[in-house]
């Protein structure tokens, strides 16, 4: 077999890195190269460089350093039972792709995932590797993502924290039930426990040492997961008791959610049906009020599952018909957050507002709140919804209507 | 009248530094025209050098970023507008931010409409390579921006590419950057640079990266849109990524799972061999099938199982209640700040608690997530109950001379009796499967305690430790003894 040319393996290796959601690139150690010496700048808010026609933002050069692995997850395109294509990069390459695609402004950095080979320990070895002949070589301060190995030596963590801005281990399924199904080598437990050590070691490096030093930085980006929703049995209040547990647990930086997807030559023990994409998003939407709109998880889901045809926070106020109307000139922040159609802005804008004088109808739209679906759970001065919180009909003006189902 | 005549090049300063001397003068917005003074020479009235008493505002600082920034808008208007609003909030006490006047609000909207194209220009620009200086290399690009804001967005990318020359040409100005220092000239040449073959690369990126499973071209577009699409290298293939993408999905759909190649079977087979191994005996063991312990759901949200630590032959040991957030983080018991007090408190009574085996009365810790934190929250019976069956291997193991039980759940557990420990604390009681356990409060509950009682608490807790390092000195003078 004639060797595989750069371009190829590209192809092969960034197709097999695609179904990881992961995209961010904000936050994290400020950098730039000002001074001339170096490549690259962080911080402050990712740039989304491009997007691809499935609507996911392209801001890393997401590939994997090798497509071959030993592991079996029936979900993963790069299962070791799987028959596509595999390839394998070299430091030098991934060096080469990372510097020459950043200095044309196509990305934001590096995301470097991989399948593993030979032991746990040799994959997260060169992965490392990858990342530090990338800083200390080509000096590139631009961000980088690199996915750690749960069973990987601690010191080749601790290295891996040193040179990337952000970590990530994935969960892949939210139950060790699912796991044990779809990917028998994965253990939640010492996923979990990695987890763990990045929190760990994290905050051990924001503590100031004896004379008041700063010790070097660990992960500044923090750390990530992703599990994949529909591929296991999981229901959705399954999946969002665990995000709210790992990012009480882990502080993780966000969760993602990727809904299983069909892949090439794919296993005999998956479903057949790929879920709703719009599963995908709502789990997005609660996610989002679990963390910024003091939602707990279990009330979210109302029998298992978040209903598609309406947002969850509207949905939730369906349910919850007698915490409204709220009043905007009086009600608490807390209670401003549950108000379908006002989001984290909306309301501090409205805090704001309001020190200053009453605020009616008009001013809320100005503010930019959603008032189609703030207008029947609130109060405001010229507004009140009189009958509507409560009519019947209520969740029909929101929910797309019925289709007639088409005749095969 | 009075006809104010911007640069095209740092337009912004020089607004502000006629807006400062305008409204220091007091002069009204209706008696400025921003648009410039028709004739070449006309009779420019230029504020005032001298400044009159009392006449001085001053403006915020984000209300002053937000202002310049939405003068780098295409609106001809926009330099009167930001005079009118900085006028009235300082005669008619405009409140900043307030969206409810219609100026107000459309000179927020004008600035968040050029933040939005500067982000976009940040992510759209796509420099091509071209001959190099000396050892820096040297890249170009051509970029149409909705806005006038090339000198507002350009700073950016002299803080990313500071190791490179770069020229970045718009339809009115071109930015350089040349040996560290950023320029600014009217743009001459409007020719897009030559293409450049790492595009090829990207080009396959960019299609390989792509998902035909989860078509969403108007989720593409709306951040996307395709205004900017011509000077984007890989736009070119949307189209055709487009059209194929539900017959590559229904392939994939369609086509029978396959049979998995050769080394496959090497890989599981050496897996075997792994899973064989036999488990140590001892405390050890236990540990190992504790880890995989189902009794009770704790495990489900725990990180690890924290088991009990120190000599197997101790003539100590002390129970806790559960481990708390840092001890299931790091898998061992007591290193938290309760275990700190411990430590201490055990050391000032002369007890080395290196010499004791030190667990929980429930080995997984429980909490309920609230944020980005962990609140614990107390075992119930049941969970107590559940994991008794390993407490009490551990005793049966290490046989210890004494029992210390920190706090009601470990005395609960040790004992069978929930009773208060105010009554109970310093007393020797009987264990329920026999063995002397010595009841004392859990060192978490000292450092709750509020600084007025907390004085006489701790001398009781001290007296505890005391009484169990008697115990211990007793066993090390009774088996010096023998």
């Amino acid at each position: 077999m004639a060797p595989r040319s750069l371009s190829e393996k590209l192809s092969i290796l960034a197709d097999a890195a695609k179904y990881d959601a992961s995209c961010a690139s904000s936050g994290g150690e400020r950098r730039n190269s000002r001074d001339g010496k170096g490549l690259g700048s962080s911080g402050g808010s990712g740039i989304c460089h491009s997007y691809a026609p499935d609507g996911r933002c392209i801001s890393l050069l997401k590939i994997l350093m090798t497509n071959f692995c030993i592991y079996d997850c029936a979900y993963c395109v790069n299962r070791a039972s799987s028959r596509i294509e595999r390839a394998r990069f070299t430091v030098e390459e991934v060096v080469h792709l990372t510097v020459e695609f950043y200095r044309r402004n196509y990305i934001e950095g590096l995301f470097l995932s991989s399948g593993i080979i030979r032991s746990p320990d040799d994959t997260m070895a060169d992965m490392v590797r990858i990342v530090r002949t990338l800083r200390e070589q080509e000096n590139f301060r631009g961000y980088v993502h690199l996915k750690t190995i749960p069973d990987a030596s601690p010191e080749l963590l601790e290295e891996a924290g040193k040179w990337a801005d952000r970590l990530s281990i994935n969960v892949e399924l939210p139950t060790q039930k699912g796991l044990d199904a779809l990917a028998p080598e994965k253990d939640l437990g010492e996923i979990r426990k990695a987890m763990g050590e990045v929190r760990l070691r994290r905050e051990a490096s924001r503590e100031k040492t004896y004379r008041g030093k700063r010790k070097a930085k660990f992960a500044p980006a923090g750390q990530s997961t992703q599990m994949i929703v529909g591929a296991d049995g999981a229901n959705d209040t399954t999946i969002l008791h665990q995000s709210a547990n790992l990012y009480a647990n882990y502080s993780l930086s966000r969760v993602y959610y990727s809904a299983f997807s069909p892949i090439p030559d794919s296993s005999k023990v998956l479903p057949l049906k790929s879920p709703p994409l719009v599963r995908e998003h709502r789990l997005y939407q609660a996610d989002w009020l679990l963390r910024f709109y003091g939602f707990e998880a279990g009330e979210l889901a109302d029998g298992g599952m978040l209903d598609l045809e309406v947002d969850p926070k509207l949905a939730w106020a369906l349910r919850h018909r007698a915490a409204f109307p709220v009043d905007v000139n009086r009600a608490t922040r807390e209670e401003l957050l549950r108000v379908p159609g006002f989001g984290t802005r909306s309301v501090q804008r409205i805090l704001g507002a309001r020190r200053h004088r009453r605020l009616r109808y008009e001013d809320l739209a100005a503010i930019g709140a959603v008032m189609k679906n703030a207008k029947p759970f609130i109060v405001a001065d010229g507004w009140s919804p009189g009958g509507l919180t409560d009519a019947a009909n209520l969740r029909a003006r929101f929910a797309p209507p019925p289709e007639q189902l088409s005749l095969i | 009248m009075h006809p104010v005549q911007l640069p095209v090049i740092g337009a912004v300063a020089a607004w502000r530094a006629q807006a400062r001397g305008f409204l220091r003068d007091g002069i009204r917005p209706q008696e400025i025209d921003w648009r410039g003074g028709g004739t070449l020479f006309d009779t420019q009235a230029r504020p005032t050098a001298v400044p009159q008493a009392g006449a001085s505002y001053s403006v915020g600082k984000t209300a002053l970023s937000t202002i310049e920034t939405a003068l780098s808008h295409s609106d001809v208007d926009r330099y009167a507008r930001a005079y009118q609003v900085l006028w009235r909030m300082a005669h008619e006490r405009l409140r900043f931010g307030d969206r409810s006047d219609p100026q107000m609000r459309k000179l927020l909207d004008q600035a968040k409409a050029v933040r939005r194209d500067i982000h976009k220009m940040h992510a759209f620009v796509r420099f091509r390579e071209g001959p190099g200086h000396g050892n820096r290399r040297a890249f170009a690009a051509w970029f149409e921006p909705e806005h006038p804001i090339v000198e507002a967005a350009t700073p950016f990318f002299a803080k990313r590419f500071g190791d490179m020359d770069w020229v970045i040409a718009t339809p009115i100005l071109t930015a350089t950057f040349k040996n560290g220092a950023l320029s600014f000239a009217e743009t001459s040449d409007t020719t897009p640079p030559p293409e450049d073959a790492t595009e090829d690369l990207w080009c396959t990126y960019y299609a390989s990266i792509f998902n035909p499973a989860r078509l969403m071209t108007q989720a593409m577009q709306s951040e996307m849109p395709k205004k900017y699409w011509k000077n984007l290298p890989e736009a070119r293939l949307i189209p055709d990524l487009v059209h194929g993408a539900r017959a590559r999905s229904r392939a994939m759909q369609d086509a029978a799972p396959t049979q998995p190649p050769a080394f496959f079977e090497a890989i599981a087979r050496a897996e075997e061999r792994v899973a064989d191994a036999p488990i140590e005996g001892g405390l050890a063991g236990l540990k190992a099938q504790a880890a995989r312990c189902t009794r009770c759901e704790l495990a489900c949200h725990a990180t690890q199982l924290v088991w009990g630590e120190g000599p197997e032959d101790a003539p100590l040991m002390v129970v806790g209640e559960q481990p708390g957030d840092q001890e299931d983080l790091q898998g061992r018991p007591f290193v938290g700040l309760a275990g700190q007090l411990l430590r201490e408190v055990a050391q000032n009574a002369g007890l080395d608690l290196r010499q004791a085996y030190v667990t929980n009365a429930v080995k997984h810790f429980k909490f309920r997530p609230r944020g980005r934190r962990r609140i614990h929250q107390r075992p119930n019976t049941g969970e107590v109950v559940a994991c008794k069956w390993w407490l009490d291997l551990e005793l049966r193991h290490v046989k210890p001379r004494l029992t210390l039980a920190l706090g009601a759940t470990a005395a609960r557990a040790l004992t069978g009796d929930g009773g208060a420990i105010r009554e109970r604390r310093g007393r020797i009681e009987m264990g329920d499967r026999g063995g002397d356990v010595l009841i004392t409060m859990h060192p978490s509950y000292l450092l709750r305690l509020p600084a007025e009682d907390k004085a006489l608490a701790m001398q009781a807790f001290v007296e505890d430790i005391s009484r169990a390092a008697a115990h211990v000195e007793a066993h090390w003078a009774d088996q010096d003894g023998r």
